[in-house]
């Protein structure tokens, strides 16, 4: 008697729990989306700006995954469980579109939002470096043109140097950062000897794993998915150089500055016009067949491929972002207007 | 026994050694009470330093700079007249706004200036909407200043430091003196922190979208784990036989409760996200998984609370024929409660500053918009104090410091609480 009563009450809190989960699997209004944590200024001030001309739409959701992440997210179906948006900071991989089809998201649109820098930046009062693309290179691959890395200080690397320890702190694998990074500076730098440019001919594989390896044995530190804990951690420690994307040097220039690469500072023009050795353009994915699910997302669109969003002189210039020049923004609100979905082709 | 006793000599207090004795165990009793004195002084010292910092550091984020504008709602820039905008409002909602402020704050200040906020326009659809009768005309109106502005204001700029080493410009600053001078700068109560949801801009953002979200996951997390607690504690005290599998269960109970927050994350995303396709970031999600979190601690606290009841009062209600479940509910249920409330207003204050397991249900998302219900996305308070400290502008320095303090007054309003309703039902026998 007593247990039954007991079980009465237990069987009616569950009941109770059950409609609380049914109440919750509603399918979803608000945008939401996923992706990379150095698009994710921009994407969130579009989103609070969108949200503040529709109020009729609800605010849309954005979390900082880091591309990779985002992208698997993304990817990974169709319907309301799933992200609307990708942020990215390099472009999407055939193999990342081809598990999107796989999985039913069939009409993936590709807009280009801007240009970003990936720039090698210290703290204001540490000895300034002037780097080439073979400096960083040298300094950081695993295995240097084939050899063991022994390099401890900068000047091991390059005698016109100075002699300070390298310590340098990057974004893990998972971030578009490290991607851009690893083919803009590592890569590049390691290309600059036409010993690996004959290698890349003949074996990929073994010209893979010299060019882009970066070393594990403490001079690369890798920060997490937080752009701003690199900056913090470089206030702390002069002597370290950071990897960050250009918005992230602008929105700090009181304390640290770029470190110039092969010459070149970092500064919007030298960006904009890509005579910066590490400029890559900044992307975002939609999924097509969720334009006419989720309410706004139309007009999300709309927003963030505006002139007063993205144009020069826009809010999202004054956040760091980098105008792309204005054909290539022409182009790009041709095809998020019309939804011109990517295919395999584009990305070849 | 006695003459044993008598014979002795009586104890002599005015010896040399009896006194020696007697003043060591007053210095070991002094050294003991100093030392106690100094544990409590150290940690009323941390606690100071701590509230001391946080205060001085977070207050500003009280207030709010702003600048006076003359606006003209001029009804050819909005695009729509003040007849117009009476008859369908839905028309002024979509005017251009905007425009109308840039070309207000170019008009009083020059082309260039950088003074009030990327969203300050709203303030103007707010008072165009509230009266439209505004349009047309031009009326002075202060405007939430850029957070560059705001700092200056506050003091928190080294002027000393060389241009490109502070993050204001010196055409800030001298914009800055020349608006103090001519009296169009003034602070106000910040009532966009406490009534707003995050924002890009710090001069934007506020609390109330994380309070409101910590409110939502906290009820959810009462609901199931309360009544859940109680009763398994009921169970395992007063009805379980003792054997095997209640210790089996005992020791689980006690072990849970010491399992670090992030493994109950862990489990919050495989069990509710991915199998039971829950949504992400929503306050029920967060809620069940702070549940699991909260459930042993309230076990534990009321098995004690159960314990503490004395056995006669169940003894005298089985004697005048109570059956088992009358003598839980009406006898020590009631008596143990003021303990049971007491451990779970702990355990819900541990919860509500609880940020890892939030994290791994995707309640960090960015939101511009307060949380309407259990399923709409939110974060949380402790979760905004995280992603604020992240951010590297300036003015989010002292909007961390603002969100501690109102988590702080929330804490001790729950605590008041917990005290509170032991006083009014505690029962002393």
């Amino acid at each position: 008697m007593t247990l039954s009563a007991m079980g009465v009450r237990v069987g009616m809190l569950f009941a109770v729990a059950a409609a609380l989960l049914a109440a919750c699997s509603d399918s979803r209004t608000q945008i939401r989306i996923v992706g990379s944590s150095t698009v994710f200024p921009f994407t969130t001030a579009v989103a609070e700006n969108f949200n503040r001309n529709n109020p009729e739409y609800p605010a849309p959701i954005v979390e900082a995954t880091g591309t990779g992440g985002g992208i698997k997210l993304f990817c990974s179906g169709l319907g309301s469980r799933f992200p609307d948006v990708a942020n990215a900071s390099r472009r999407m991989k055939p193999g990342e579109l081809a598990d999107c089809e796989k999985n039913g998201a069939r009409d993936i649109v590709e807009v280009k939002v801007g240009i970003d820098g990936v720039v090698l930046v210290q703290r204001k009062g540490g000895t300034p470096l002037n780097l080439t693309l073979r400096d960083v290179y040298l300094a950081l691959a695993a295995e240097p043109f084939g050899r063991k890395q022994t390099a401890r200080t900068w000047q091991d690397v390059n005698p016109a140097l100075p002699a300070t320890r390298i310590e340098v702190i990057g974004p893990p694998p998972t971030s578009g950062t490290r991607d851009a990074f690893n083919e803009l500076y590592m890569a590049a730098g390691c290309d600059t000897d036409p010993a690996m440019q004959a290698l890349k001919k003949s074996d990929e594989s073994r010209h893979k794993t010299i060019c882009n390896k970066i070393r594990e044995d403490g001079a690369f530190v890798e920060a997490g998915e937080n752009d701003n804990l690199i900056v913090q951690k470089l206030g702390a420690n002069p002597a370290a150089v950071g990897v960050l994307g250009f918005s992230f040097l602008e929105r700090n220039m009181d304390t640290l500055r770029d470190v110039p690469i092969d010459g070149v500072p970092a500064t919007y023009a030298t960006i904009s016009d890509f005579s910066y050795p590490a400029s890559r353009p900044l992307y975002i994915y939609v999924k097509a067949q969720h334009v006419k699910a989720i309410r706004g997302l139309r007009q999300f669109l709309d927003e963030y491929t505006s002139e007063r969003a993205w144009g020069p002189g826009g809010y999202l210039q004054r956040r760091g972002l980098v105008p792309a020049p204005d054909g290539v923004r022409a182009e790009n609100r041709a095809r998020a207007a019309a939804l011109t979905p990517l295919t395999a082709a584009d990305l070849a | 026994m006695t003459e044993a006793v008598s014979n002795e000599a009586p104890t002599d207090w005015a010896s040399e050694a009896m006194q020696a004795r007697i003043r060591r165990r007053y210095a070991q009793e002094r050294g003991f009470k100093a030392l106690g004195l100094l544990a409590l002084t150290l940690a009323c010292g941390f606690l100071l330093l701590l509230m001391a910092s946080v205060i001085s550091s977070g207050w500003t984020a009280f207030v709010q700079t702003q600048v006076r504008v003359p606006v003209t709602f001029d009804a050819g820039e909005l695009g729509v007249t003040a007849e117009q905008a009476k008859a369908n409002p839905e028309l002024l909602r979509r005017a251009d706004f905007e425009g109308v402020m840039q070309q207000s704050v170019t008009r009083a200040f020059g082309n260039g200036a950088v003074l009030v906020s990327d969203g300050a326009w709203l303030q103007l659809r707010e008072a165009a909407m509230a009266d439209p009768s505004l349009i047309g005309t031009t009326k002075d109106m202060w405007l939430i200043a850029t957070s560059n502005i705001d700092q200056l204001a506050k003091g928190r700029i080294d002027l000393q430091a060389a241009e490109g080493d502070r993050p204001v410009t010196d055409a800030e600053i001298a914009a800055w003196r020349k608006l103090g001078a001519a009296g169009d700068l003034r602070k106000a109560f910040n009532r966009t922190f406490l009534t707003g949801a995050d924002s890009v801009d710090p001069e934007l953002a506020g609390v109330w979208g994380a309070l409101k979200g910590s409110f939502l996951t906290l009820i959810v997390t009462l609901l199931i784990s309360f009544p859940v607690g109680v009763l398994a504690a009921i169970y395992l005290e007063e009805f379980a036989p003792k054997n095997r599998w209640t210790d089996v269960i005992e020791v689980s109970i006690n072990n849970l409760a010491a399992v670090p927050s992030i493994i109950f994350g862990l489990l919050g995303l495989a069990v509710f996200l991915n199998f039971l396709n829950m949504p992400r970031s929503a306050p029920v999600v967060g809620g069940l998984t702070l549940a699991l979190m909260t459930l042993p601690v309230i076990v534990i606290a009321s098995r004690a609370a159960i314990k503490a009841v004395p056995p006669s009062i169940r003894d005298a209600a089985l004697g005048i024929g109570a059956s088992r479940v009358q003598v839980v509910f009406h006898h020590v249920l009631p008596l143990a409660l003021p303990g049971m409330l007491t451990g779970t207003i702990l355990g819900m204050a541990r919860a509500l500053g609880e940020t890892a397991p939030l994290l791994m249900i995707g309640m960090r998302a960015f939101l511009t918009s307060v949380p309407q219900g259990l399923a709409q996305p939110a974060t949380a308070l402790p979760v905004q104090i995280f992603i604020w400290s992240d951010n590297v502008s300036r003015g989010f320095l002292e909007k961390t410091s603002g969100a501690i303090i109102v988590l702080m007054l929330f804490l001790l309003a729950i605590n008041s609480l917990a005290i509170y309703l032991r006083n009014k039902f505690e029962v002393r026998w």
